[in-house]
């Protein structure tokens, strides 16, 4: 008998090993998430830039058409939707179907390596989509600025702002009836009331107040005023912050979560 | 209660029950015995009403299946291989919801609840959600509710499988029990101390077909001996031991491990063995069980 | 709940036991654990006319609602909500939640061991989506009216004309959940929903389009199902709207026979 016995890295530096799991797993399943997380926007921009928009007045947009207005936002809504949609039953099914966090924590990894890695995964998701989407936008017209480049990169901030504290929230379910709440309480409304389709000024003021303060606002202004060639230094760096402490706080919460449920 | 002449399901090419007669009668514990894919589930399907025969008779209760099937099923208990509770329900639910699928009234099935809950042991789970239970508590539950409708014939397939001794023995129990009351029971299994406890009269199925009928002590008494010597030696090779004492027993069985005599008297043959100066590291005479049985008829090979 | 009974017993579909209500009932008491869930669903189409129709309404104006008739956009978007509310529910009932019944619960394979067949199976499912889709049809006319975007008593009509919606979406989704193999098939549903709920006349006027594509929208049943229920709402009612009732009842009809089939020759192998 030989044995081989190889020094492991410390915890949180195995993440990658996590990451090539998802990957290797999206590999079989990548056709259905084009549908999902790719048409499904380029029929929103369609529908509502195009169709909606001959209805709409374009007066108090601050943009030239109601396309251009909504594909900066439907970027960034996207974003939102992709990662959460990752975030919630993959990751319960990871603890309690398919129990991969499982295999992986019998394996060297810790509990920092299979957050991170499957974070950088649904973060990768986020991007591709992301990519796909202003691809498309910029073809269409609907987006014209170069600075959809920087947009991108806005909206994978976005996503990630969603996607680690609804890890955290995820990881202390035990059945998906609370991921209905989330979906419906929300997700949608954030979707619909936080600047994607109309001005939150539009809002009464106590709504608008609300809207200003959740995440998918501030990423929906920042891929909106880089698009625009609007962006000021200050504000981009005021929304980028206030994505980044939605991720940083978030993370520090799914260690928690997750150590919670895995190590007992 | 069952009778079934020539009886045949087919999926496409394969056929899962190939032509088998099967009478079972009013009162009698019945046991279909045999390894994975010989045909048992297909079979229990069919006598459920589920599974429409793809050839000869089947006639359950004195009806035909395709032409009365809710009529049957009406006096029919199913616990089926895998426990099929409904998780999004109580424990308690689950007899009610059952029975109402019954068409019995909502007072009456109250009542009944209670009592099947009394005789599962699952009084103080009452009103636990089904998913937290344990295997054995969920295969109670799984009879309890199989018996809302005061079944006349129960059919319990695999009713056993994947459970702890205790589980088993508790579930045995009842069973007996149902039998004492006059309710008729077929049963699938291949555990052979399950069929030795409980089946008056089994049949063995292998490739669709049957290979033997009977009671379990006439089965043993014509496929096997009386008694089985195993004898282990300190040997990788079983093989040449073999040949030194087939003379010795009706029949001798080589495994990787050790050998098996198959004989009327397990010691004497263990002492004719040591005359011949063999010295197996050990010697057990032991009765012949159903097992053995089994194994003769249906092979050693591992069916999947 | 007598009435669950009579269609089951109507249905030229063998086995069946006329007990299809008690399937509706064991739905009920399920529901009673998941009734979050349940109430949840009331919101969506809520959330979705406030968004559309006061806030972006705002930027819009009115909308000729056809034959040159000017109204807000508010009460020209509320029943098309309420119309793909209708759809959506009935489908996701009849798609997600049937198809986990049927392979993960295993729930039919004990409904199938007592009296009931595959006929109960199916209309039990389909009146428990009606009922459930009466309570959001209900609330969301509720809402509306009390909007102020409800503008005729011809609106009572849209909560029968909502639960038809949905029995012609249920059958339809019941049948193509016969056909799905795993989760990843459900994309392609979204592929068929989504872009009926954008196109289907919903959001803006039929006169949007180019002449030349319209037809294409016209042939879609939420297309119909929104212009019956608009015509309800906004009290515009002529004999045209038979036309959208027939079509609906055809296909809730054809969906029905054809899903009760396809669920027995599932279960009954």
């Amino acid at each position: 008998m030989t044995t081989t016995t190889r020094a492991q890295p410390a915890e949180g530096r195995m993440a990658g090993r996590a990451f090539a799991y998802w990957i290797t797993n999206y590999r079989r399943v990548w056709r259905g998430t084009i549908i999902s997380g790719f048409l499904g926007p380029l029929f929103f921009l369609v529908a509502m830039g195009f169709g909606l928009g001959t209805l709409v007045d374009d007066g108090g947009l601050g943009a030239p058409g109601y396309v251009e207005f909504i594909a900066p936002g439907i970027l960034a809504a996207q974003a939102m939707q992709t990662a959460v949609g990752e975030s919630t039953f993959p990751v319960m099914g990871a603890l309690k179907w398919q129990r991969q966090y499982h295999a992986m924590l019998a394996a060297p990894l810790g509990i920092a390596d299979l957050v991170l890695g499957h974070v950088a995964f649904v973060a990768m998701r986020v991007a591709i989509t992301s990519v796909a989407f202003a691809v498309v936008a910029v073809a269409l017209g609907a987006i014209t600025s170069w600075w959809v480049a920087a947009a991108v990169f806005a909206a994978v901030l976005t996503g990630l702002a969603f996607t680690t504290p609804v890890f955290a929230f995820a990881a202390r379910q035990d059945n998906d009836s609370g991921f209905n709440v989330l979906f419906r309480f929300i997700v949608m409304p954030m979707f619909l009331f936080s600047g994607t389709f109309f001005p939150v000024e539009q809002l009464p003021a106590v709504l608008e107040a609300i809207a200003k303060v959740t995440p998918l606002w501030h990423g929906v202004e920042l891929c909106r005023s880089l698009v625009m060639e609007t962006a000021t230094a200050a504000g981009s760096l005021g929304h980028v912050a206030y994505l980044a402490v939605w991720v940083v706080g978030g993370l520090w919460l799914a260690f928690a979560s997750f150590r919670k449920r895995l190590v007992t | 209660m069952i009778s079934a002449h020539r009886l045949t399901k087919r999926f496409g090419e394969f056929t899962a029950v190939d032509a088998i007669d099967v009478e079972v009668r009013r009162g009698e514990a019945f046991g279909f015995l045999g390894p994975n894919g010989a045909g048992k589930s297909s079979t229990m399907r069919m006598i459920g009403c589920v599974s429409p025969p793809t050839d000869g008779s089947l006639r359950i209760l004195g009806l035909d299946p395709a032409t009365d099937g809710p009529a049957i099923r009406a006096r029919l208990g199913v616990v089926p291989q895998r426990d099929t509770l409904d998780e999004e329900l109580t424990v308690r639910e689950n007899i009610l919801v059952y029975g109402r699928y019954f068409g019995l009234s909502r007072a009456h099935v109250r009542a009944k609840a209670d009592e099947l809950l009394e005789f599962a042991q699952l009084t103080e789970r009452a009103n636990s959600v089904v998913e937290p239970l344990s295997g054995g508590m969920k295969r109670r539950l799984t009879i309890a509710r199989s018996l809302v409708n005061d079944p006349e014939l129960l059919l319990l397939d695999e009713p056993t499988t994947g459970l702890d001794p205790q589980a088993r023995h508790v579930l045995w129990d009842r069973l007996f029990r149902l039998k004492r009351s006059g309710v008729t029971l077929v049963l699938t299994t291949h555990y052979m101390d399950e069929a030795e406890q409980l089946c008056d009269r089994l049949v063995v199925m292998d490739g669709g077909r049957i290979v033997a009928e009977g009671s379990p002590r006439e089965l043993i008494a014509l496929h096997s001996t009386r008694e089985v010597l195993e004898l282990r030696f300190a040997a990788d090779d079983h093989a040449p031991y073999a040949a030194k004492v087939t003379d010795l027993a009706e029949r001798v069985e080589v495994l990787p491990d050790r050998l098996l005599l198959y004989t009327d008297d397990g010691d004497a043959t263990a002492a004719a063995v040591q005359r011949r100066g063999l010295q197996p590291l050990s010697v057990l005479a032991r009765r012949s069980t159903l097992e053995d049985v089994f194994l003769h008829l249906t092979g050693r090979t591992l069916v999947d | 709940m007598s009435a669950v009974n009579a269609i089951a017993r109507a249905l030229p579909i063998p086995a069946g036991a006329g007990l299809a209500r008690t399937l509706v009932e064991r739905n009920a008491r399920a529901f009673r654990h998941g009734w979050v869930t349940l109430v949840s669903g009331v919101f969506e189409p809520v959330f979705y006319l406030f968004s559309l129709g006061v806030g972006l309404g705002a930027l819009i104006g009115d909308v000729d609602a056809g034959g040159g008739r000017m109204i807000e956009y508010a009460a020209y978007v509320a029943p098309a909500m309420m119309a793909a509310a209708a759809m959506n529910g009935a489908v996701f009932d009849s798609t997600f939640n049937l198809f986990f019944k049927l392979k993960y619960a295993k729930l039919y394979d004990s409904v199938l061991a007592t009296p009931l067949g595959p006929r109960d199976v199916a209309v039990g499912e389909i009146s428990w989506a009606l009922l459930r889709g009466l309570l959001y049809s209900t609330t969301f006319l509720v809402v509306a009216a009390a909007a102020g975007v409800v503008h005729s008593w011809w609106a009572l009509l849209a909560l029968p004309a909502a639960s038809l919606i949905g029995l012609a979406f249920a059958a339809i989704g019941m049948s193509v959940t016969t056909y799905l193999r795993s989760w990843q098939d459900f994309d392609y549903i979204q592929l068929a929903l989504l872009p009926m709920f954008l196109f289907s006349a919903t959001f803006y006027p039929l006169s949007t389009y180019d002449e030349s594509v319209r037809w294409v929208v016209q042939v879609t049943p939420l297309y119909h199902g929104v212009a019956m229920m608009r015509d309800l709402m906004l009290g515009d009612v002529a004999w045209g709207i038979l036309a959208h009732v027939a079509y609906l009842v055809v296909m809730g009809l054809a969906g029905l026979l054809f899903a009760a089939r396809r669920i027995e020759r599932l279960l009954l192998r």
